[in-house]
């Protein structure tokens, strides 16, 4: 593995993360050391092996469809960092 | 003979013949939380009113009687579970300010038996550690030794049980967030099946391994307590509709003639001198019940740490999504555009671990290493649930080593996370094979911290683990042992 600074750039850049200039470099050199651990699972033979994403077998679990009491517009807002009426507020989209 | 030094059945018959008032037992518990807690730091928010009013309302239930096995028994919650009207912040900036507006369902199922909520324990941030050294709140320090660390990530659940400041604790557990610290403790932690416990309200780290379970003073405890949790919740479809059994009425069966399996991957060269005498003595005693021993193997042991950071940070990077400034949780205070808002406040609310592993989770589920990393995984976790069915046709449960060493130092590993992962081998393929396990106290180094010893059992099988553990303390004194603070 070879993890480099504009690999570490390009990964918080898709996890919508800010890194400054040590934290760039610190993740990179701790995500080289991690991901060249993991490179162990090649040596495992999967042909054939089913992926597991779950650990206990499951079908949908469905349920009736029936309308029931929820939060009230004051308690879903609650916790909003800014709000606008019965409207969470967010910084305007388009310009 | 203190309060604060009683188990939840101890207090239990106290209470019930009217010696101890639950409001003297929830003062009691105040008080301890007083005046240990600048030395071990396992709470991140007391909550005394709540407890007193808890306790007197428990009171009149006993009064009534009207009491369960819980009723009036003061207990404390990781900071993971929503409880509704009280700040929850998962151990994080980010959710610093954030008051839930609904509760967890083992927190509601335990609140119906008529328990006493003392408060919220400290973790790792978003459960995402094996020391309690990346929560947001300050370390959490082992009531064994001050300068050491408490394992994680509920390390304030075992810290609090170890110290006598909580009666019980209810911890997580995704890759050994329960076992690990109750292991270096001396506290009996269990990780139940998956889809035993429903995780609905508690805030999801890696949602196909994370389950819910207690960190009592024993066995019974351990008992009471997941009897109380356990059962199917339409809150959680993931949780599986499998009748509770009586765990108590179960725990007096004995080991004779059981067999218990030794995994010799599990009993590694580089195993700690003080933890590989601790089980070679747990084996003899557990000879002399009558128990039977086999040797077997579980020979993809060795990949689990990497299949599991790769699984769980895929899964975290997915599950953290969520907190993007919008809904609850910090905003950054001046951004220009929304794109702007969700990376700022994302950046100062999560601290350095949550940032790696989303960071490690978010390259995983990349385009171009998907199928490299994150499928080949999914692939190895197929194999190491194999090992573990095959396994268990052999033997009824297994023993062994919770956690490599005893518990390290505070800093010690806190620059080297792969070394950090690597503590958590003998754990984490159990969250992957999403059975259960449970830590007891088993010894003690010759620094005089606890050793715990694991007990792993076929899904949905806590009963026989239980009933095995149940039978290795009626046999030995360690869980009697009690941590002298300093």
């Amino acid at each position: 593995m070879n993890i480099t600074v504009a690999d570490v750039e390009h990964v918080a850049r898709l996890a919508r993360l800010e890194l400054d200039p040590d934290e760039k470099s610190l993740f990179a050199g701790q995500m080289d050391a991690i991901l060249g651990y993991v490179e162990k699972l090649k040596g495992v033979n999967t042909d054939g092996i089913v992926p597991t994403s779950h650990a206990v077998p499951m079908e949908n679990a469905f349920r009736e469809d029936l309308t029931r009491p929820s939060f009230s517009i004051d308690k879903a807002l609650a916790n909003a960092p800014d709000r606008v009426e019965s409207f969470f507020r967010v910084p305007k989209v388009i310009e | 003979m203190d309060i604060f030094d009683l188990t939840i059945h101890e207090l239990h018959d106290e209470l019930m013949h009217r010696r101890i008032s639950s409001v003297e037992a929830a003062r009691a518990m105040l008080e301890r939380i007083k005046a240990v807690e600048p030395q071990v730091g396992s709470f991140i928010t007391v909550t005394p009113e709540r407890a007193l009013a808890d306790a007197a309302a428990a009171d009149l239930r006993i009064g009534a009687g009207d009491a369960g096995v819980l009723t009036g028994i003061p207990l404390a919650f990781k900071d993971i579970f929503l409880t509704e009207g009280i700040r929850t912040t998962c151990g994080s900036r980010i959710l610093n300010n954030f008051i839930p507006p609904y509760s967890a369902t083992c927190y509601e199922k335990l609140k119906e038996q008529g328990v006493v909520l003392l408060g919220k324990l400290n973790q790792d941030e978003f459960a995402m550690g094996s020391s309690n050294e990346s929560s947001a709140f300050g370390v959490t320090r082992n009531p064994w030794d001050t300068t050491r660390i408490p394992g994680g990530s509920s390390g304030g659940s075992a810290a609090a049980v170890a110290a006598r400041q909580a009666t019980a604790a209810l911890g997580t557990d995704t890759g050994g967030s329960i076992r690990q610290p109750a292991s270096h403790c001396g506290c009996v932690g269990l990780k139940p099946t998956y889809g035993r416990v429903s995780r609905y309200g508690v805030i999801a780290y890696a949602s196909s391994l994370d389950q819910v379970g207690p960190l009592t003073r024993d066995v019974t405890d351990c008992a009471i307590m997941l009897g109380a949790i356990a059962g199917h919740d339409p809150g959680d479809s993931t949780s599986v509709n499998v009748p509770v059994p009586n765990y108590r009425a179960a725990l007096a069966g004995g080991v004779k003639g059981l067999r218990i399996g030794l995994p010799k991957e599990y009993f590694i060269s580089g195993l700690d001198p003080d933890v590989q005498k601790s089980m070679d003595a747990a084996i003899e005693t557990y000879r002399r019940l009558g128990a039977e021993f086999v040797d077997i193997s579980l020979p993809h042991t060795d990949y689990a740490v990497a299949t599991y950071y790769l699984i769980a940070t895929a899964e975290a990077s997915s599950n953290l999504a969520r907190y993007d400034g919008v809904r609850f949780g910090h905003r950054t205070e001046a951004a220009p555009g929304l794109l702007d808002m969700y990376t700022r406040s994302r950046s100062e609310g999560f601290g350095a671990e949550v940032k790696r592993r989303i960071m490690l989770g978010t390259y995983a589920l990349s385009s171009g290493y998907y199928d490299a990393y994150y499928v080949k995984a999914q692939k190895v976790r197929t194999l190491i649930m194999q090992d573990f069915t095959a396994a268990f046709e052999a033997v009824d449960v297994m023993l062994t080593p919770v956690a490599p060493t005893p518990a390290f130092k505070i800093g010690e590993k806190v620059n080297d996370p792969l070394q950090m992962y690597l503590s958590d081998i003998f754990t984490i393929p159990v969250n992957l094979a999403g059975t259960c396990a449970m830590s007891i106290p088993a010894g003690f180094s010759a620094h005089g911290l606890p050793v715990g010893l694991q007990l792993i059992g076929k899904p949905f099988g806590e009963e026989s683990i239980l009933q095995t553990a149940y039978a290795f303390e009626q046999a030995t004194e360690w869980h009697l042992r009690k941590a002298v603070i300093l």
